[in-house]
């Protein structure tokens, strides 16, 4: 084991590093620790990313092609549909956003050696991997968990989901809310106690102040979660009936419980991405990020605001009518902190002499796929428009947009931005932008059309459909195989930068990119910031 | 609201979604149509202020896009690195932030104004003429009439193999709901197992039947409607058959409806249960009926 006197040795030969089963299972490295949550969501991307493959397949034509194995089967539709939800939700974008870049980087731009409790990272990384294994287990078990990831009792009671699947996605989740309560303190009590002397508060780095907002948003929303699935464990295993109308109990109480936390969880996986996009947009521009404290406390706002929402999930439920009216315009409320934002991104790029690398242009792509789910946002932010959209495909295109494939803009962005600094390789600049543009392409072309299908009639959670709507989704499934390639391409991409790329410089990017982790060598070295820079004086950092 | 700039966006929005036919199911159907790129035909006051807003809305909505999309693509041509070799280093301006502020909120509040005004309207139930009772089940809606004569039928989608020439797939039901045009119709939804959704594209109605409660909303259908079939679907995940629980109303005219409702109360009174029952899960079917009852005397 590494000894305090070899840590502190700085030689030639950099870092002393553990051995590979030290270093990967019981690493308390954030570093270490962020790259196996990035290869964790990798590896969950490629599962949840084929379900929704298949799923295109399927809708490709009217008519079931896909799904008989003797006779059709639709649960296993309605598993891959819950499934994919779940993937994407808890075990792709969050670990990437948060576990990986959050890990890496909140240290690196805070000017810390590490993350307040190594060994509470660790733990946090096991917890989310052992709640991935059960997740999966749950595919297999009985007839799956085909509740949609809303898991809407009574569909998921024991009445209409017996066996055990549905038990084991309920356990998968309260692991995965346990791993990200952790780490949520973990990164409140980093950022608030191991900034470097002089960086105030007022002067984080953007991408620092979206994860310190995001881990507050978790702290309070996952426990509501946790409560809620504990209810619904009792309620199918040992006789209680919150969710049991015959019992006394309410299916409604259920959807508000697991929306107090679905929508906040909407903005947990946004706001990272903000946060990120901001960092990359003042980088490639060569600009300080514009209104930098309008941008802080736009995030800060939104997440607030995203607490006192949640019941626009429900407009079909049957709320009374002023319920509705108030959560009308308290949806609305959130398009002024998110059109800051925008506007804001904007006018960092306004005037500046921007690098159209693969980071910025999927930056560039980020704004606009979130400009055109946001207004869409808009239209179903009403509870009377919401009278035909409830449930359609708008719904489904409007959420893939804003929040879904936005998300995903941001952490390929995200990567090959820091790639070289996470690996010590750059990536193939050229291979990059054709990679960003066959994504691009391919997303829209996949969802775009599902706009169409909305607006027409067609309802989501669906295996198959009347022949109406036949060629909005026949465009929409061509799309999907122009991401998949696309989606191929990256881990290409991915192979050739590991083994064959270029080696990194410490700052590839020039004068635009000024955070702390750019004033490290890359690959950074195991240990950084051992000894704190002293940031007094500085201007906000971006 | 409907000021010159309104009716030319929404005349050019037409032009645009009339591609596709806009509002043109197949003849005595109403029904989307391939590649439709729009809401379907309004058939009921409330779906006509919906499709309205809707179109209102999207005129805002597109504005904001192109205003956005012009503004990435001016910074794309003028501010790359080779037109723009030395950035500015401006970061604030407070006029500029209180406008991008102050204007969103502005639009908003336009929006709010009319959605809460159709969002009372479409709640507000005018005095009913007659009542449709709604029950979801897996995976078939019971339809019961309290005012005509109180019977009760059962709808279930055709399977494809049994169509006939000219019926839709995955649409097309064995009784359809029968109703008067021209006429306030109360609607109560509920459930018999799991959460399902009775939605009707056409009339603006979209509301879940859940266990244990009772829902309540109304419709009206237009008198050109009369003779036509108005389709639906089951809008909430409701399990393994959720895509296959269609929903059918043929539209008739009020006398239509007066013999209909005779003969209808002949046709299905020998084989209605008196209170719909879960048909798969025999064990639950004693709760079932209790909950139904508590429902109703609760509400």
């Amino acid at each position: 084991m590494a000894n305090a006197a070899d840590a502190h040795a700085h030689d030639d030969h950099g870092d002393h590093y553990p051995g590979f089963f030290s270093r990967w299972f019981c690493s308390t490295n954030h570093k270490d620790i962020g790259t196996v949550y990035m290869f964790v969501s990798m590896f969950a991307a490629l599962v949840g990313g084929g379900m929704s493959w298949f799923m295109r397949l399927e809708l490709a034509e009217p008519g079931l092609q896909y799904l008989t194995g003797g006779a059709p089967d639709m649960q296993f539709y309605n598993v891959l549909l819950t499934a994919h939800g779940f993937l994407m939700v808890f075990f792709v974008v969050m670990p990437a956003l948060i576990g990986g870049f959050g890990n890496w980087f909140v240290p690196l731009m805070i000017g810390a050696p590490d993350m307040a409790f190594p060994r509470m990272n660790n733990i946090s990384l096991w917890l989310l991997i052992a709640g991935l294994a059960l997740l999966l287990i749950s595919a297999f078990v009985g007839s799956g968990v085909g509740t949609g990831w809303t898991v809407y009792p009574p569909l998921s009671s024991s009445i209409y989901h017996p066996g055990a699947a549905v038990d084991f996605g309920i356990l998968s989740l309260h692991l995965a809310g346990a791993s990200s309560i952790l780490g949520a303190i973990n990164f409140i009590v980093t950022i608030f106690n191991m900034r470097a002397p002089g960086m105030t508060l007022h002067k984080m780095p953007l991408f620092v102040w979206s994860i310190l907002v995001t881990a507050f948003l978790l702290l309070l929303a996952l426990p509501v979660l946790a409560g809620a699935l504990t209810m619904l464990l009792t309620d199918r295993n040992f006789g209680t009936a919150f969710f049991d109308p015959a019992a006394g109990g309410d299916p409604v109480l259920w959807q508000h419980l697991f929306w107090f936390f679905g929508h906040p969880e909407v903005y947990i996986i946004i706001l990272p991405a903000f946060g990120l996009i901001s960092q990359i947009v003042s980088t490639f521009s060569k600009k300080p990020v514009f209104g930098y404290l309008g941008m802080a406390y736009a995030m800060v706002a939104i997440g607030v605001v995203g607490f006192v929402v949640w019941a626009h999930h429900m407009y079909t439920v049957g709320l009374d009518v002023d319920t509705r009216a108030y959560f009308t315009a308290a949806t609305l409320v959130i398009a002024v902190p998110t059109g800051v934002k925008i506007f804001s991104w904007l006018a960092t790029m306004w005037g500046g002499s921007i690098e159209f690398k693969t980071p910025m242009l999927y930056a560039f792509g980020f704004i606009f796929l979130f400009v055109m789910g946001g207004v869409t946002g808009v239209t179903l932010a009403n509870s009377s428009a919401d009278l035909v959209f409830h449930d359609t495909y708008f719904v489904v295109a409007h959420f893939h947009y804003v929040m879904a494939i936005a998300a995903i803009f941001a952490m390929f962005a995200g990567w090959y931005y820091w790639i070289g600094k996470m690996s010590g390789k750059q990536y193939n600049e050229t291979l990059g932008k054709i990679q960003f543009w066959m994504f691009f392409v391919g997303v829209n072309i996949l969802f775009f059309p599902q706009h169409f299908a909305g607006l027409a009639g067609m309802p989501r959670r669906i295996p198959d459909y009347p022949d109406a709507y036949a060629g909005w989704n026949y465009v929409s499934s061509v799309g999907a195989l122009i991401t998949a390639v696309g989606t191929m391409l990256f881990f290409w991409i991915l192979y050739r930068t590991y083994a064959a790329g270029t080696k990194a410089e410490q700052n590839p990017w020039g004068e635009g990119a000024t955070t702390l982790e750019w004033h490290v060598p890359s690959p950074a070295p195991f240990h950084t910031f051992e000894d704190q820079p002293d940031m007094s004086g500085k201007q906000p950092a971006e | 609201m409907r000021n010159k700039f309104m009716t030319f966006g929404l005349a050019l929005i037409g032009a645009v979604v009339s591609f596709g036919s806009a509002f043109a199911g197949p003849a005595g159907e109403v029904r989307s149509a391939p590649w439709q790129m729009w809401l379907q035909e309004p058939a009921s006051p409330t779906a006509e202020r919906i499709v309205a807003f809707n179109a209102q809305l999207l005129v805002i909505e597109t504005l904001i896009v192109i205003f956005v999309l012009g503004l990435m693509a001016y910074i794309a041509v003028r501010f790359n690195a080779k037109r723009n070799p030395v950035p500015s280093k401006t970061t604030h301006h407070t006029m500029l932030e209180v406008v991008w502020t102050v204007v969103p909120i502005l639009i908003l509040v336009g929006i709010a104004v009319p959605s809460l005004k159709h969002l009372y309207f479409a709640d507000s139930i005018p005095e009913a003429d007659m009542t449709l009772k709604v029950t979801g089940n897996q995976w078939y809606w019971t339809y019961n009439y309290p005012d005509n004569g109180d019977f009760t039928f059962d709808s279930l989608m055709i399977p494809e193999d049994e169509l006939k020439a000219g019926q839709p797939r995955l649409l097309t039901v064995d009784n359809k709901v029968v109703l008067p045009v021209e006429t306030n119709i109360r609607l109560l939804l509920t459930s018999n197992d799991v959460n399902h959704n009775w939605a009707l594209p056409s009339l603006s109605v979209k509301l879940d039947t859940i266990p244990g409660r009772i829902n309540e909303t109304w419709t009206r259908i237009h008198e050109k409607y009369a003779g036509k079939t108005i389709y639906g679907m089951c809008s909430e995940l409701c399990g393994v058959n959720h895509g296959f629980m269609p929903i059918a109303i043929l539209a008739v005219s009020k006398e239509e409806f007066e013999a209909w409702t005779k003969q209808a109360q002949q046709t299905f009174a020998s084989d209605a249960p008196p209170v719909p029952m879960t048909r798969d899960i025999a064990a639950i079917d004693n709760v079932e009926t209790v909950r139904v009852a508590d429902a109703s005397a609760a509400r």
